[in-house]
């Protein structure tokens, strides 16, 4: 289970836009670095990370071994209608972690 | 990997650092921007890349190069005729040219998008934008970076 | 005639004064935390929670107070409640002088003799993820808080000890801590300038390491970049370190989570 940080609006004015912004628990091994015995270590890294605003992606991100670790994506988005917006990270060796939070539209 | 050198006076040690500063493999300068150009052009599918309309945010000095700050801002009325669709981040210097490819649309309402990326030397970062007219566009900065990411190993 | 002499006499003295609580005043301002000598991009993800990464390991922190464990099913929240209440000024009082062992302890120790002794569960080892986790949930209720470190005459001699560390050559390059960050703070070394070493932050998200580390592991990797062999960790020489820092710091307000380069 990864730990994750969220920051985003409980509620917005419909049209307006919102800043959504995300930060989830991961080392992002770059596949470029020694191991204390000196063998480079595997990659091992999220590469994807999506936003579905009520079932439709409205936002997504292909990440490389050059993001940092801990990864750290802020994005935007217009508040249409409430909902649910759920984010999802995937990557090397099964990876996978989603989030979901709810947002009420005026 | 090549051991750090050990400097054996105090004040080499002063004035270059702790032993845990950049001795990073960088490959000769055309090898990697040629790359660049290469990942640009196939990004873009040979349309002409302009710069322009594209703002890359990054701070010119930075602390750490294991995690660098930057925030990407396209003009653009994010409508459903005319908007960003993605915007990619490209290097020159680390092992590899892509940072993060970011997908946007209309549903964005801005195309601002920020994150956190790793630099393993002094270099140049370009950010391309492509538009839902097929057009690209683009910004380039040189980033100074003192300590380095990628190839060390931190204690 | 009296009345100007004494008159003039009154303006000296306030003069004075005035010169003296200036000084002083100058002279506690001297000292400024890490964070006044970071460049603003790594200041302004410290300011903001949203940025924070180190935020990521309070948030783990928060689920590890309330998880129950050992034979008890005792979680923190059992006996301590909410830690926003009951943690408040809590770990800007360490090091502190443990009953049990008869020496100073660290924040970590101190959690792991809580583990041991009255959730009657394995401690965790040092500078393990679960209780960087819960050391920087705790520290984190103190955010805002000056460093106080007990006052406990028990603690005197190992105070007086740490001083002795913080001042005594070591390594290779045969430097002591005060070499460094007393006579030479402010200047650059290896692209980033030479801070003052108060533990403001702990435990840090630091940038070099990509996660959060203690203030142990921060001693250990400054003995290592004197060439020196570091003391193991959790040995008694870094605690009385710890608690000279912590003396050294008294009154400087509490960051954690910190972000350092």
């Amino acid at each position: 289970m990864a730990v994750t940080f969220i920051k985003a609006p409980a509620n917005a004015r419909r049209g307006e836009i919102i800043e959504i912004r995300t930060t989830i628990g991961h080392d992002m091994e770059t596949g470029f670095r020694p191991g204390d015995d000196g063998r480079t270590l595997p990659r091992n890294i999220i590469k994807l990370f999506t936003c579905h605003y009520n079932d439709v992606l409205v936002f997504s991100a292909e990440l490389f071994p050059a993001v940092a670790a801990n990864p750290y994506i802020a994005f935007h988005t217009r508040a249409t209608e409430s909902g649910t917006l759920l984010f999802t990270w995937e990557g090397d060796n099964n990876f996978r972690h989603s989030e979901k939070i709810n947002l009420q539209v005026t | 990997m090549r051991p750090q050198a050990f400097h054996s006076t105090r004040r080499q040690f002063l004035v270059t650092g702790t032993g845990l500063a950049a001795s990073v493999m960088v490959r000769p300068a055309d090898a990697t921007t040629e790359e660049l150009s290469a990942a640009l052009r196939t990004y873009a599918a040979g349309a002409p890349v302009q710069a322009g309309r594209v703002k890359l945010d990054i701070a010119p000095l930075i602390d750490n190069g294991n995690s660098v700050p930057i925030t990407i801002q396209v003009d653009s009325p994010m409508s459903q005729v005319e908007h960003v669709t993605s915007i990619v981040v490209f290097n020159e210097k680390n092992p590899q040219r892509d940072v993060v490819k970011f997908t946007l649309g209309p549903r964005a309402g801005l195309a601002t998008v920020s994150t956190r990326i790793r630099l393993a030397t002094t270099q140049k970062l370009v950010a391309v934008a492509r538009m839902s007219d097929g057009s690209y566009w683009s910004d380039t900065v040189e980033v100074i970076v003192s300590i380095a990411a990628c190839l060390e190993n931190p204690i | 005639m009296i009345r100007r002499i004494y008159r003039y006499c009154q303006a000296i003295f306030t003069t004075a004064l005035c010169i003296y609580l200036g000084v002083a005043q100058a002279q506690s301002e001297s000292r400024r935390s890490g964070f006044d000598f970071m460049r603003s991009a790594t200041q302004a993800m410290q300011r903001d929670d949203s940025q924070n990464p180190g935020m990521l390991w309070v948030r783990q922190g928060e689920q590890l107070w309330n998880q129950s464990a050992g034979s008890q099913n005792k979680s923190c929240a059992s006996c301590h409640g909410t830690a926003n209440t009951s943690m408040k000024g809590i770990a800007i009082r360490y090091p502190v002088f443990d009953e049990r062992l008869k020496r100073p302890i660290n924040l970590a120790q101190k959690i792991n003799q809580c583990r041991e002794h009255y959730q009657h569960t394995t401690p965790w080892l040092l500078d393990s993820q679960s209780l960087l986790a819960l050391e920087t949930y705790i520290a984190f209720q103190a955010r805002g808080l000056p460093i106080a470190p007990t006052r406990d005459i028990r603690l005197q001699p190992h105070l007086d000890r740490g001083k002795e560390l913080y001042e005594q050559r070591l390594g290779q390059l045969n430097l002591s801590c005060a070499q460094c960050h007393d006579q030479n703070a402010g200047r650059q070394l290896g692209g980033n300038p030479i801070p003052q070493a108060h533990p403001t932050g702990y435990p840090i998200y630091r940038l070099e390491w990509q996660t959060v580390g203690s203030l142990q592991r921060r001693l250990r990797n400054c003995m290592t970049g004197v060439r020196a062999q570091p003391y193991a960790l959790g040995a008694q020489e870094l605690v009385e370190l710890e608690l000279y820092l912590a003396e050294r710091a008294r009154g400087m307000t509490l960051e954690t989570p910190a972000v350092r380069p």
